[in-house]
């Protein structure tokens, strides 16, 4: 379907740089946006581990414990929290964009859906956090 | 009478003469309500005659005179010299294209893609004229009018990094214009565009940046073309996938 | 039709961000910060009566498995777009296998659990 041009003799053909993304800030943003998803991999092996950890014992569990409130650990993961956060609003955002939802023939605004999203998002956190409050 | 001036830094390349571009520099008078397109069309009338670039409308509905103007794609014609004081101002060909003289780029490959794209209505069977026209309702309008403002001025591919990495990428105007088609209730040409939009270097290769719709001087919103062209594309795909007895290839 | 494997990893690329826009940052706060800092009490006893039910093995692995294949997709196209373009196959092969080795390892550790 898409072959290549061969290329025409006379023309100057430009290259993009490697640093192409810290040109524009919308670029830095978009960069930062999916390196979110690194910070959210190893939230999620760490609480895999915590999974594990929870079936070998009391003093396997109190050491991993240990370990996640060192400052090191608790710096990553105020990190990592602000970069799921990010990614939680850049995500409901793009799907204002990316879903067009069509009631009859009317389309409604982009702005509900993203508020839609948001007010999910709020609810689930909320009786999740709830849920952990309560059983502790 | 002294008259106050802004300095250009204006890209000059010719085959032959040059090896890569570089950069000259001239000084223009300032006006108040003077735009870049004006600067270089008085470089090219009082100072260097051979200074190449394309303009015609100079009101931003031709999309002829797109250019880097201190590294962002703009209209020149709607790129003021007051936004840009003290200066100077840099003015460089569309990124990401291959540069044919000075400020002057091949637009080949977009047009190609163009093309393939097939951005025209397709019907199964054209309506007699006597059947009357196709009406549509203000929805139905809506539902694809924002993406037929394109001007085709690629300003967008400039700004698309993925683009500049992978020239086979179908790219914005490209999409946003095949989705133009596809939305419009007139047309039943879907299955014909839909596999440019699904091949891997059609809406795929998009990691949704987003700097193109920044960057349009229209408001199309390409991005959000690729986006749902990208759905509209992987639920075809599922439905093949998970039915493949399916009927019609591919339905709105 | 599928002359590419392209929207099978979007498909899965977007449903592991939904998944991780909604669920990953209370679980982080709870389990990567409130629970160490002692904020809100998990012994190791809590934790693996909670890890034994089946419906909670199928949300954790829902949780923990799917945004796998979204730092896949990202990932992927953050190194192409880095420059390693050229190595586009290779990087998927790469990407998207350690998801699926990730899938293995949490469906054996939940099951296990």
């Amino acid at each position: 379907m898409a072959a290549p041009t061969p290329p025409r003799p006379g023309l100057y053909y430009p290259k993009l740089p490697a640093t192409w993304w810290l040109k524009r800030p919308g670029y830095v943003r978009f960069m930062l946006r999916e390196i979110t998803s690194v910070f959210i991999a190893i939230f999620l092996v760490v609480l895999l581990v915590q999974i594990r950890r929870a079936g070998q014992g009391p003093e396997a569990w109190a050491a991993l414990l240990g370990t996640l409130a060192s400052p090191g650990w608790i710096v990553f993961h105020v990190v990592a929290l602000a970069f799921a956060i990010y990614h939680s609003i850049t995500w409901f955002q793009a799907t204002g964009v990316v879903q067009v939802v069509r009631l009859g023939e009317r389309t409604l605004p982009a702005a509900l859906v993203v508020g839609g999203a948001f007010a999910g998002w709020i609810v689930a956190s909320a009786v999740i956090l709830a849920f952990f409050v309560a059983r502790g | 009478m002294s008259r106050e001036t802004i300095t250009l830094e204006v890209t000059r390349y010719a085959a032959g003469q040059d090896r890569e571009p570089r950069l000259e520099s001239f000084t223009v008078p300032y006006q108040e309500d003077w735009v870049v397109l004006d600067a270089l069309n008085y470089i090219k009338d009082q100072v260097d005659g051979s200074l190449s670039f394309r303009w015609s409308c100079r009101m931003g509905v031709c999309g002829s005179c797109g250019m880097m103007v201190n590294g962002v794609p703009r209209l020149t014609c709607a790129a003021f010299l007051r936004d840009h004081r003290p200066g100077p101002i840099r003015v460089e060909p569309l990124a990401n294209f291959p540069v044919i003289r000075d400020l002057v780029i091949s637009m080949d490959d977009f047009m190609d893609k163009l093309r393939r794209v097939k951005p025209w209505i397709i019907r199964d069977a054209e309506r007699p004229v006597a059947e009357g026209e196709y009406r549509q309702s203000p929805a139905q309008l809506d539902a694809f009018k924002q993406f037929s403002m394109c001007i085709n001025c690629v300003l967008c591919y400039a700004a698309c990094p993925v683009y500049g990495i992978e020239p086979l990428f179908l790219g914005p105007a490209a999409t946003a214009l095949a989705h133009r088609y596809n939305m419009d209730s007139r047309d039943e040409g879907y299955r014909f565009r839909a596999p440019v939009i699904a091949d891997s270097v059609g809406v795929w290769e998009c990691t949704f940046i987003g700097e193109c719709s920044v960057v349009c001087p229209k408001g199309v919103d390409p991005a959000a073309a690729i986006q749902r062209s990208k759905l509209a594309s992987a639920t075809d795909w599922a439905r093949s996938v998970l039915m493949p007895w399916g009927g019609r290839g591919g339905d709105r | 039709m599928a002359r590419t494997t392209e929207p099978l990893w979007w498909l899965l690329f977007s449903v592991g961000g939904v998944v991780a826009a909604i669920l990953v940052p209370v679980h982080l706060f709870v389990h990567a910060l409130a629970v160490p800092l002692g904020w809100i009490p998990m012994s190791q006893a809590s934790m693996a009566a909670l890890v034994a039910h089946p419906l909670v093995k199928l949300y954790l692995f829902v949780l923990i498995a799917l945004p796998l294949y979204h730092w896949a997709h990202r990932f992927r196209f953050v190194l192409e777009d880095l420059g390693l373009h050229g190595l586009r196959t290779l990087l998927a092969v790469l990407c998207y296998g350690a998801a699926i080795v990730g899938t293995v390892v949490t469906a054996w550790v939940l099951l296990a659990a």
